[in-house]
């Protein structure tokens, strides 16, 4: 994946500039922890690598692909196909249960016959220890448990691309290390491109690379209070 | 299943009570619709019936309704010609050759679908009894052709049409005129014309229409009596038509006048004032059965908009995972199509119990008959595609807003204001 000088900024009575002539280039399998202060547009960095914003200048490739100029159901369609999310908060669709959130993405893509379907959520779910958990509703689940159903459904199309942000943020230190590996494990062992939004220097440290956003600008100098970038 | 359905469906059970809200609006928009319908659209047949049965479907007259073409006119078709004043000409001694007007109008049996004709005499007499006078309409008529083309002998309440036939010196009156003159069964009558002819004549039958004007001033006797008494043998002043299918009366009358020359007048075209009534009725019921809908409606829009508020989260979560704006729509206008069509179901099984609850009133006739007569109900299956259009259209139309406002969501918005 590879970003050229991608610039958003919101179009308001005094314009915001949230990200700023960015550049970056990702390798395949990479894990990539965007690290900054509060407000620094680590986030709307993310959401345009994801494609879920638009970069008001710039050009970005996933995959080989140009994608600067894809309408909104272009990039809805490249995001069911090649990307997974995970969100600090779980962001499960509450009225279904574990399985069920995991099959959503995979019954939309339609690729997969109803009964594979139903195979691979339950594989997925199994993988991340919740096997047993698999009929529960959210809310009748831990933060960590939700966090790793969130994670069974970012991989459910077979992604290329997992984006995080602060998945750990809101879990106990046992469930972080939890996601953690398990972030660690895809990119390592499953080749998939990670890239994670993150205040936490444990997480940032099992990440490949790291890279600090000062004020919408990458900032090679930046340092997170207690541990060298 | 599809998925939008799936979601739509989890979205309704998650909210029962609401869901139930805008279920019951719908329920008895469409139950109330159909108990509204039945009840207007059952008077307004039983209201046509009874026109129907009770008037000539067409009636040819010894009347033109224009004047001829003038022969300046034929002449110089282009001139600028104006010949004030001209009158219809008017056939004072009825209508000419009737024997084959008569087969003419018969011969329209097959392509009419159904055809009853009666010639009938119509003349003015003066009825003298016991030194008392009245000016009435006497109708000569041929009894075995009027039955079939008109419901007096039902109305008969004593002897019969047949009796004319027994008796050519024989008249049938109305009750009005019984009760006006003390008269009875078997009396006898002085008949005057305006010729200064005088006849007695007797009453062998006894009509009750229940429309005053009539049973005081009309009177039946046998055509060839009549032609007689009036001098004009061999000569009628009307057709009257009966048809199976009423409705073709606009059409067949059009028909015979074009033919024959003579006015015919179809009930259609008599009735109109009554004709325009019943539309205006049907006017006021359709807007007081949208009405309810969109009230109904507004009950929907309201559901489904909440629901589109409190699932902004879970639209931001589908659309971050690759759903379309139109998925999201789909999701919520399913939300309305479903509430339409249980809505609807339940709405048509209530709107049958309310027609069979007013299919029991009977009410008793506060006038002479003491029959009992239950409520004209109308239960043909176009007021139910009705209902249930209306209510799928205001259910899909309430949340098509909501949805499409849904489909507008943009994820990012979301998630900067969650994160």
């Amino acid at each position: 994946m590879k970003a050229n000088n991608l610039v958003r900024v919101l179009p308001a009575t005094i314009p915001v500039t949230l990200v700023n002539d960015i550049s970056i280039d990702i390798q395949r399998g990479e894990f990539i922890a965007i690290m900054g202060p509060s407000g620094s547009g680590k986030s709307s960095l993310l959401y345009l690598l994801g494609l879920l914003d638009a970069p008001t200048s710039g050009q970005l490739w996933l995959d080989g692909v140009d994608t600067s100029g894809f309408d909104e159901d272009a990039l809805a369609d490249v995001r069911l196909a090649k990307l997974g999310f995970v969100f600090q908060f779980h962001f499960l669709l509450a009225e279904f249960s574990a399985l069920d959130n995991v099959k959503l993405p995979m019954i939309r893509l339609g690729k997969l016959s109803t009964p594979d379907i139903d195979l691979r959520a339950q594989k997925l779910l199994s993988d991340l220890g919740l096997a047993e958990h698999m009929l529960k509703r959210p809310d009748q689940m831990s933060g960590g448990q939700r966090q790793r159903v969130a994670i069974a459904r970012a991989l459910a199309n077979d992604p290329v691309l997992i984006l995080a942000d602060e998945p750990t943020g809101n879990l106990d230190t046992a469930s972080a290390a939890n996601v953690r590996q398990i972030l660690r494990g895809l990119a390592t062992q499953q080749g998939k491109t990670v890239i994670t939004v993150t205040h936490d220097p444990v997480f940032a440290s099992a990440a490949d690379r790291r890279v600090a956003l000062v004020d919408g600008k990458l900032d090679p100098h930046w340092v997170l209070p207690g541990m060298a970038v | 299943m599809p998925l939008s359905l799936n979601i739509a469906i989890t979205h309704l059970m998650a909210r029962k009570r609401q869901t139930l809200v805008s279920l019951s609006g719908i329920v008895l928009g469409t139950a109330f619709f159909l108990a509204v319908s039945a009840l207007m659209r059952g008077s307004e047949a039983d209201f046509i019936k009874r026109l129907v049965d009770n008037s000539p479907h067409i009636t040819v007259s010894d009347e033109y309704r224009g004047a001829d073409i003038q022969p300046a006119t034929l002449q110089w078709p282009d001139a600028a010609i104006n010949i004030r004043n001209v009158k219809p000409q008017t056939e004072v001694r009825g209508i000419r050759g009737h024997q084959q007007k008569l087969a003419f109008i018969e011969s329209l049996d097959q392509s009419s679908g159904g055809l009853r004709v009666a010639p009938a005499l119509t003349g003015s007499v003066v009825l003298t009894f016991a030194g008392r006078v009245q000016a009435v309409s006497l109708t000569g008529i041929v009894p075995a052709t009027m039955r079939q083309v008109s419901t007096i002998e039902d109305k008969i309440t004593a002897g019969s049409l047949d009796a004319l036939n027994a008796n050519p010196n024989g008249i049938i009156v109305g009750q009005g005129l019984i009760d006006k003159f003390k008269l009875a069964m078997g009396r006898n009558l002085n008949i005057a014309t305006s010729d200064g002819v005088v006849r007695v004549m007797k009453i062998v039958g006894i009509f009750r229409t229940g429309n005053a004007a009539y049973d005081e001033g009309q009177t039946y006797a046998l055509l060839k009596r009549v032609q007689t008494l009036l001098n004009r043998p061999n000569r009628i002043n009307r057709f009257v038509i009966k048809l199976t299918d009423p409705y073709r009366a606009r059409d067949v009358a059009a028909v015979i006048e074009q033919r024959i020359g003579y006015k015919s007048l179809s009930w259609l075209e008599a009735s109109e004032d009554i004709m325009n009534v019943l539309f205006i009725r049907n006017i006021i019921l359709f807007s007081v059965v949208t009405a309810i809908l969109v009230v109904a409606s507004f009950g929907i829009y309201n559901t489904i908009s909440t629901i589109v508020m409190e699932k902004h989260r879970d639209i931001a979560i589908l659309k971050s995972m690759g759903f379309h704006a139109r998925d999201i729509r789909h999701i919520f206008v399913s939300e309305g199509v479903i509430v339409g069509m249980i809505g609807s179901a339940f709405g048509v099984v209530l709107g049958l119990g309310l027609m069979w609850l007013l299919g029991q009133v009977t009410i008793k006739s506060p006038f002479v008959s003491n029959d009992l007569v239950h409520l004209p109900l109308y239960n043909g299956f176009d007021q139910f595609v009705i209902a249930i259009g209306f209510a799928m259209i205001s259910s899909v139309g309430a949340s098509y807003f909501p949805a499409r406002k849904g489909g507008r969501v943009h994820p990012v918005d979301i998630l900067r204001g969650a994160a």
